[in-house]
């Protein structure tokens, strides 16, 4: 399918105070949507007969503190890559959320694969998944404070080393 | 010097001796250093003419620690308890840049330089080591086996 049918048929089931923008970049199309839908606006990606977005690519996320333009703005963009393998088309979703209430609802119970991703994100930006069966961190360990993919995490900041465990 | 500690200090020279030409290593392998250690173990620039031919895959059955490629904070307790499992005496040496000092990956995830958390006996950096700067290391290793007091 189209990827501008996608968005249309997407702007239609979620109204325009679901889908925020829907900005198309060299073919790849892009839904931003608010955090109050996500959650149906996945289950609708997977579910929906013609869109069939039966495989999540991605989950990840952007740090835009000092980014220019965005400094007042929400700090993180939460980024889903969605497939479908069945119409062979692909779209992105984007939602973005504040620093300072950073979580967004869990895409687990839709594609099993969620847990893992998004347990990442959680490890690298610490943006929490509301409704995460097993939000630990995946990559470090877990002693390890703070969230080094942050764009305030400083660069040279050591962690005491640890142990082994006997 | 009595009779006695004649008599020891040769025998440290043979123990040395035989010690240096019987170099058991266990690579300890995790990054891209291990091609520049396997051209090194194989045929063409052969650490065998060394003594040091057989790697041993058990800590237990070896005695000098290869620690070869880039350790992260995540490793480091493994690499600690595979160096508390090996027998006296041991050495380790730090190959690589990254195991020297941590290298580029001057970042949130890597050990900067294993001596951190092991006493490392010969660095030899590069990134990776040439096969002849990895020789270079091993005989110095060696001078060092052969003239440390031998417990035995």
């Amino acid at each position: 399918m189209d990827g501008e049918v996608i968005l249309a048929r997407l702007s239609e089931r979620l109204g325009a105070g679901g889908v925020l923008d829907t900005p198309t970049y060299r073919g790849d199309h892009t839904a931003i949507v608010s955090r109050a839908v996500l959650a149906e606006a996945l289950g609708f990606c997977r579910d929906d007969p013609a869109l069939r977005f039966d495989m999540l690519i991605d989950v990840t996320a952007v740090d835009y503190v000092r980014f220019p333009g965005r400094e007042d703005g929400p700090r993180f963009d939460v980024v889903y890559h969605l497939y479908s393998v069945e119409h062979n088309h692909r779209l992105r979703l984007k939602v973005a959320v504040e620093q300072d209430d950073a979580w967004v609802p869990t895409a687990s119970a839709l594609w099993p694969i969620a847990n893992w991703l998004e347990r990442e994100v959680w490890d690298m930006f610490g943006i929490r998944f509301e409704g995460h069966p097993d939000l630990r961190r995946l990559l470090l360990y877990e002693e390890f404070v703070g969230h080094p993919l942050r764009k305030d995490y400083p660069i040279n900041r050591r962690q005491p080393l640890i142990g082994p465990k006997v | 010097m009595g009779v006695g500690s004649f008599f020891t200090s040769k025998l440290d020279e043979a123990i040395g001796w035989a010690r240096k030409y019987s170099i058991f290593q266990y690579p300890f392998v995790t990054a891209c250093c291990g091609m520049e250690y396997m051209a090194t173990a194989c045929s063409h620039y052969d650490i065998d003419r060394f003594g040091a031919g057989l790697p041993r895959f058990s800590p237990r059955q070896a005695d000098v620690l290869f620690v070869v490629g880039t350790i992260s904070h995540k490793m480091a307790p493994v690499l600690k308890r595979i160096y508390d499992q090996m027998c006296e005496p041991k050495w380790v040496v730090a190959f690589g840049v990254c195991t020297c000092t941590g290298g580029f990956y001057d970042n949130y995830a890597t050990v900067q330089g294993i001596d951190t958390i092991l006493p490392v006996d010969v660095y030899i950096p590069g990134c990776p080591p040439r096969p002849e700067s990895v020789i270079d290391g091993l005989m110095k290793l060696q001078d060092k086996i052969a003239a440390g007091t031998q417990r035995f």
